[in-house]
């Protein structure tokens, strides 16, 4: 194939991965759009493959075949709740292919500089692509190995520990070694330190240094933030993975890794926008991580927890009209999904309106709780966002809130001095009864006490979601 | 086996109610409670001794062998010294008690060591609702008097038209909008009079209109509106000048209505007497007058409790007190819950064991003897009956003007935004294009067109499809192995070696990610 046709083909490609991304608007149209990114990638992976100077046809092969048989086996075994910690897995991958793509390019480039003229006519491949650059372009490819490599390495380490919390193995708490972001600012001046030294002919040593200032950039960033936190957290690391695509594009040269990498990085950026937005934080605040100090002390909570128990949680239900459900982050722990569902299905069998209320940070992921909900069968049209039904409370008869605590915080709006004061939250409170599905106790992520709990048209259903929600089944009419 | 709970049969003449039926009965026994009944208790109910004793409840012959028998008494109306003197150190006695009227009584439960707690006494906070049995006693009064007014009145409520003529609805006046006075409009409305609702407290205004009764609002600036918070939600006696102004509105009422209901009351005094002499007169022939203050005194000059009189006009004007007992399986069902609802709190352990918390608010408020002291008056309970009203902050409606003004400055503080960021954008450019090489530039004008057109795209995308978007943006970003095939035909076995690795897990990337995708929205299903 000629560099015309392969650049077609990358043209076609680019197209089909905008198409892609633009079909996600509606969920019918999502799953023609799969096929559009699927096509797309297909074309520029079959198109480079059998382009001009590729060679070592055997190890694509072997690769590509033992990465989709990999890929294959991760894709079809994973539970959806175990969903945010798959997307931390795979931002990882990508980091870490930019680092040694990174690597492959200063090696390359060290290799044609140690040649002749004679040697360098005879270069093949990115070599030759190297070997034609002018000065000026060497120092603009070694920023962007170098920016390439450090983005990636963040990337990598970072979604690595995110990974880690998000499945359990390394607790969720924000964990900062002594020096907090001093200690992370130290290694990012010393990585630009380094690429002066670089940029200016110092050798491997520096880039390699790099690397692992940068490898702990990531590891110290994403440890010093908490459970709650990780849906921005995962959606940044998501962000980082596109620009170090795109990084990795200007350094091969290559317009398609480019465009990609700048759409996955701008939808990581918007999502992590958004994120932020819902819980009336600034990025950099909680990148920094923690909350935010308060301003005085907080209101005083009157009244009680008041425990009720399934029966009369039931009767309550048999005689709602109206029913809103509020799923957090508790409801994924405790895999009520199925439950939930099927209480979904016997309320609506009896003539009630059942719907869902979704927190944009709900869960641990963007997104979570619609993918966890669809999976166990809820119709996608009764689930609704915090946008669309907020008005709705005040007409609601029953919310039943599962799992969550700070999304349906009235402190939000009620206490200036609370610490998430600001933050748009489910007006659950506006419904005539309210029932908290909740373990026991206590306070959520942010530690943060929540007036709900006590508000007089508030019950609190202690125990298991799972448990507590099977429990209300027998017991509908 | 739990503590025995006794239902004393009433003694009081035209007393109809009873303090337990079958269905609380069965109730009383999940929380692990015995049920006794004195024999014959529920007969004015309705309630056979055999219906009690097919609902696991045991009959006992008289009132002796049933106080002595059981732990606990429950009973309606306050008990007579006979009663009193029956109950034994420790008994907990459950009734109506009055114990700002009945001294003498209190006195003597306290001498026999006896528990008191006072159903009348109950606190008007909102987790007492279910065992306020003022309340539901109170609901039943208001549905009853409309009714009583009803067989009085020879007329329809509701207006028709029909082929002999057309029939005018009825006008019904309610003073007083507490709990009987809302009963009573809901029933009148719900019969298809015409209804009016006047109460002191203004913010009673939004119920009674959503009742679907129509306020009788006072031309009244003196400053006199209550706050109806300040008084454990019920109403205080009212200044001279805004009596007169209600009186005035009253006279011009009268006239025009063909029934009027009254249920003013103000807690601790008599009854204030609204319904003059000369209003009575001013009424139409054959129209009513139901006065549900008549135990206190009435509101109504004419009324004499218990007794229906008719004026020299012919206005009936009713003053029965025992409305309730006029229900009495309704009154008996309700109240049974109400004595129900108030065990459950007495007994949180669901042992049947009674747990006096005196720390508990509700408990503590309607306590009147409790271990030989008298306990009544209650200090003040911790929470307000009603939150404070706050003055209705009017939201301003801006005028078009001024909305067209809003609108143009948003536009033009945009306008301004875009402006600056187009000319910062555009220096950057510049600066970087007066650097950098073209080859560069060329890449670089692709990325920022990629972002710009990556940011219009991902707006649009739903909320609910997030986590398929990172799905989808985790495969695409496998666009890496590109960069990896590149290399991989390189001549430097370690080039070669780290190409390989990223091919390998660049294509996990793009099969994991494109796969779940798919699984993902294959689940999204419309109902």
């Amino acid at each position: 194939m000629t560099i015309g046709i392969v650049s077609a083909a990358y043209i076609a490609a680019a197209v089909l991965f905008i198409l892609s991304l633009g079909g996600l608007s509606g969920q019918e149209s999502a799953k023609r759009a799969v096929w559009y990114g699927i096509v797309g990638m297909a074309l520029a992976v079959v198109a480079t493959v059998f382009g001009p100077d590729v060679g070592n046809w055997f190890i694509i092969v072997l690769m590509i075949a033992g990465g989709a048989v990999l890929g294959y086996f991760v894709a079809s075994r994973v539970q959806m709740t175990e969903m945010p910690q798959l997307v931390a897995a795979l931002h990882s991958f990508v980091g870490l292919a930019a680092v040694f793509i990174g690597f492959n390019a200063h090696i390359e480039a060290a290799h044609v500089a140690s040649l002749d003229e004679a040697g360098r006519a005879a270069l093949t491949g990115f070599a030759a692509l190297l070997a034609h650059k002018a000065p000026v372009e060497l120092t603009i490819l070694k920023v962007e190995v170098f920016l390439g490599v450090f983005i990636g390495a963040v990337t990598f380490t970072g979604s690595v520990v995110a990974f880690g919390k998000l499945a359990g193995k390394v607790d969720g708490k924000a964990k900062k070694l002594p020096g907090g972001h001093v200690l992370n600012a130290g290694a990012a001046i010393l990585s630009l330190v380094l690429l002066i030294l670089y940029v200016n002919g110092a050798g491997a040593w520096t880039l390699i240094l790099m690397t692992l200032a940068a490898f702990f950039i990531g590891y110290h960033l994403i440890m010093g933030i908490g459970g709650a936190d990780m849906p921005v957290v995962v959606s940044m690391l998501n962000s980082y993975s596109g620009w170090a695509a795109a990084a990795i594009g200007f350094t091969l040269g290559n317009d398609l890794l480019i465009v990609t990498g700048a759409l996955v990085g701008s939808s990581g950026a918007i999502l992590s926008y958004i994120m932020c937005k819902a819980m009336n934080r600034s990025f950099v605040s909680v990148i920094l991580g923690g909350f935010g100090a308060t301003t005085g002390p907080a209101m005083e909570i009157t009244g009680e927890q008041v425990a009720i128990d399934a029966e009369s949680v039931a009767a309550a239900l048999n005689e709602a009209d109206s029913i809103v459900i509020v799923p957090g982050y508790g409801m994924a722990v405790a895999q009520a999904q199925q439950s939930v569902s099927e209480l979904t299905r016997k309320l609506r069998a009896a003539g009630k309106t059942v719907r869902f209320a979704i927190h944009p940070v709900a869960g641990r992921l963007p997104g979570h709780m619609n993918v966890l909900l669809a999976e166990a069968k809820v119709p996608y049209d009764i689930v609704l966002e915090m946008d669309e039904i907020n008005e709705d409370f005040a007409n609601t008869d029953v919310v039943i809130v599962i799992g969550s605590n700070d999304i349906v915080n009235p402190a939000a709006q009620e206490d200036p001095n609370s610490p998430i004061a600001g933050m748009p939250v489910l007006e659950v409170w506006k419904a005539k009864q309210v029932f908290v599905s909740k373990r026991g106790q206590g306070t959520g992520y942010s530690g943060i006490e929540n007036p709900l709990f006590f508000k007089d048209n508030t019950r609190m259903f202690y125990g298991d979601a799972k448990k507590s929600i099977d429990q209300l089944l027998p017991a509908l009419a | 086996m739990g503590q025995k709970v006794g239902a004393l049969r009433e003694l009081a003449i035209g007393e109809s109610r009873v303090s337990l039926t079958p269905d609380s009965a069965v109730q009383l026994r999940k929380l692990g409670y015995v049920c006794f009944v004195e024999a014959g208790a529920g007969e004015a109910a309705g309630i056979s001794d055999a219906a009690y004793r097919a609902a696991g409840v045991t009959v006992v012959a008289d009132a002796a062998a049933l106080v002595a028998a059981s732990d606990v008494i429950v009973k309606v109306r306050p008990p007579t010294t006979a009663e009193v003197d029956l109950l034994s150190a420790g008994q907990t006695l459950i009734s109506f008690f009055h114990p700002g009227q009945n001294g003498e009584l209190l006195e003597q439960a306290r001498s026999k060591g006896a528990n008191v707690i006072a159903m009348d006494m109950v606190p008007r906070i909102s987790r007492a609702q279910k065992m306020d049995a003022l309340s539901s006693m109170a609901n039943i009064a208001g549905y009853r008097a409309v009714i009583e007014a009803g067989n009085h009145f020879g007329r329809f409520f509701t207006g028709q038209i029909t082929a002999a003529g057309k029939v005018p609805p009825a006008r019904v006046l309610v003073i007083g909008a507490g709990v009987a006075g809302l009963a009573a409009i809901g029933v009148a409305v719900s019969l298809g009079a015409q209804t009016y609702a006047f109460d002191v407290r203004p913010e009673v205004a939004e119920q009674i209109e959503s009742m679907g009764a129509e306020f009788v609002y006072l031309d009244f600036d003196g400053g006199a509106q209550q706050d109806g918070a300040a008084t454990g939600g019920y109403a205080a006696p009212s200044t001279p000048e805004f009596r007169e102004k209600q009186l005035a509105k009253f006279r011009e009422l009268a006239p025009q209505m063909d029934i009027v209901i009254t249920t003013a009351l103000i807690p601790g005094r008599d009854a204030p007497k609204l319904w003059l002499d000369d209003m009575v007169a001013a009424m139409k022939p054959g129209s009513v007058v139901v006065d549900l203050a008549a135990e206190r005194g009435g509101n109504c000059d004419l009324t004499v409790a218990d007794q229906k009189v008719v004026s020299d006009n012919g206005v009936t004007v009713i003053g029965y007190t025992d409305f309730p007992s006029r229900m009495a399986a309704q009154s008996s069902a309700l109240y049974a819950t109400n004595i129900r609802h108030m065990l459950t709190d007495l007994t949180p352990g669901k042992d049947g064991v009674i747990v006096h918390n005196m720390e508990d608010d509700v408990i503590r408020g309607a306590t009147v003897t409790f271990e030989g002291a008298i306990t009544w008056p209650p200090p003040p309970p911790k929470i307000a009956a009603i939150a404070a009203q706050k003055p209705k902050e009017k939201v301003k409606e801006p005028t078009p003007e001024e909305k067209r003004a809003a609108e143009a400055a948003a536009f033009k503080a945009e306008t301004k935004n875009q402006l600056v960021l187009l000319a910062v954008g555009t220096a950057l450019m510049l600066i970087v294009g007066a650097f950098a090489p073209s080859a560069f530039m060329s890449h670089f004008i692709v990325f920022v067109l990629a972002c710009f057109v990556g940011f219009q795209v991902i707006w649009n995308v739903s909320h609910s499809l997030h986590t398929p978007l990172m799905a989808v943006t985790n495969a695409i970003s496998g666009i890496v192995i590109l960069g990896a095939l590149l290399q991989v035909g390189s001549g430097n076995g370690l080039v070669v070696i780290l190409a390989a690795l990223s091919v390998l897990i660049a294509t996990i990337n793009i099969v994991g990610g494109f796969l779940v995708t798919r699984r993902m929205l294959a689940m999204f299903q419309k109902s």
